[in-house]
């Protein structure tokens, strides 16, 4: 069963309709208890990167999700600030973040922006991505399908090897990252019309 | 790269959808519902749902309604009408909105705006700022559906409304809504020389060309529109439309060019 993570943020409804529509077997879950019937782990999240992580700390869930992704290796989706949590540190905020994929979450360049034609921030809208293919996540997906957006930080990697997909703004920066069963993505699969869809029917599939 | 966002803006007015022009003469045209499963299948980029009524009457947002809308759109969700507290926004987030709109408590009472931007990040937080030519120079915002005067000029509005944490401002022409005869592109410019957070254009759309002037003017920017998007030739009936994928690239090719 895919566990979508209910700790306070993220649009948990827009993950259970899509799965549900797909005949995917999912749930929201807000105790240690109920995440453990978990095979798969969705975790949302919007807003602020201290906001977010003081919910999650606060959830108790902190532990047991550590358990279930670092120790049993149950594949974990992370999405937009879902996904920033999963670095080390944000320059966001002053909380240490899960560290599941060694990195620093970053706030764009307001001068690589301006040398852009003046590009707004936060990111916002859609997006088109370079993929890494070798991924059975971007399975099925189109070279020229985009993504929705909205955020105004992004991850950096410690190692190269983790970014599995990025996009430019300004400049190129990293959208998907992955180490072994711990997935990230930037932008909102679950907003993202067709393309979104094919993206969780493959994290279902993996 | 990204593109620009071409966005169908949805008035609430006793729990069906309206079209108004100028802020009046509101027609009925059709059920929220069902619109945004038109919309779903049309593929749009974002969708904004404002509810008219709500801070008129003194209501607080009907969060059944924004329940439904939210678990039924597939694409971003923007909300706005009747929000008063960070709390009441926090809840319609929850709910699986995208982002929160606010017209009059901004002016009225603007440190809530700064508190929920600091709490769920300025991504979230929309600033509307409908905006009336004034009787002999210049332009002014005003509130509550066109009806209170607010004598600030927009550009300043808009200047505060960034500096409190909105993440992005939407700039609605009074004297055009309905009218669809064009955007008002000088408004626009002047706005947004001023700021660096997404910009959304409403009020005057009327065709494929008014959305082509409007990014060909300004590049990566909101199109919005009321009218375009569900009347239909000069006798405005009501059908739901919304350009092809085709369309829409076909509209930012210019930009493409020039990037």
């Amino acid at each position: 069963m895919i566990s979508i993570v209910n700790y306070g943020v993220g649009n948990l409804k827009a993950f259970i309709n899509i799965y549900k529509k797909l005949g995917v077997d999912c749930a929201v879950v807000s105790t240690v208890q109920e995440l453990q019937a978990a095979t798969k782990i969705i975790l949302p999240g919007v807003g602020a990167f201290d906001h977010a992580m003081s919910l999650l700390l606060k959830s108790g869930m902190r532990g047991a999700l550590d358990d279930l992704v670092l120790g049993q290796n149950v594949p974990v989706l992370g999405v937009c600030v879902g996904m920033q949590l999963m670095a080390s540190s944000s320059e966001e905020g002053e909380l240490e973040g899960l560290n599941w994929i060694p990195g620093r979450v970053k706030k764009f360049d307001k001068v690589k922006l301006n040398n852009s034609g003046g590009l707004p921030l936060p990111h916002m809208g859609w997006n088109s991505l370079t993929l890494d293919y070798e991924f059975p996540l971007f399975a099925d997906i189109d070279p020229c399908a985009r993504f929705y957006f909205l955020h105004s930080y992004y991850y950096e990697c410690d190692n190269e090897a983790n970014v599995i997909a990025n996009t430019e703004y300004g400049e190129r920066f990293s959208v998907g990252v992955n180490n072994g069963n711990v997935y990230g993505i930037q932008c909102h699969p679950e907003k993202s019309h067709q393309a979104g869809v094919t993206l969780l029917k493959n994290f279902a599939r993996l | 790269m990204l593109h620009p966002r071409v966005i169908p803006v949805l008035l609430v007015h006793d729990k069906g959808l309206v079209k108004s022009v100028k802020f009046k003469d509101h027609k009925y045209v059709g059920d929220p519902l069902n619109a945004v499963r038109i919309f779903n299948e049309k593929e749009v980029d974002e969708l904004v749902v404002l509810d008219i009524d709500a801070t008129v009457d003194g209501d607080i947002p009907n969060f059944k309604m924004i329940n439904d809308l939210a678990s039924e759109c597939r694409m971003p969700l923007c909300y706005g009408g009747g929000i008063c507290t960070a709390e009441q926004a926090k809840h319609i987030l929850e709910l699986g909105v995208e982002k929160v709109a606010f017209g009059a408590l901004f002016f009225e009472q603007p440190e809530v705006i700064s508190d929920l931007a600091q709490q769920v990040g300025r991504q979230s937080v929309v600033v509307v700022l409908d905006v009336k030519k004034r009787m002999f120079s210049g332009y002014e915002c005003v509130i509550r559906n066109g009806k209170k005067r607010t004598k600030i000029d927009p550009i300043e509005a808009a200047v505060k409304a960034e500096e409190l944490g909105a993440g992005e401002i939407i700039i609605n022409s009074v004297d055009r809504d309905g009218c669809m005869n064009g955007y008002d592109l000088d408004l626009v410019a002047k706005i947004r020389k001023n700021i660096s957070v997404p910009v959304t254009v409403l009020g005057g759309a009327g065709s494929s060309s008014d959305i082509r002037s409007l990014i060909q003017q300004e590049g990566i920017i909101g199109a919005a529109a009321g009218s375009f998007f569900v009347f239909k030739g000069k006798y405005r009936a009501v059908l739901i439309s919304y350009p092809t994928s085709k369309e829409k690239y076909d509209l930012f090719v210019s930009i493409e060019n020039k990037h």
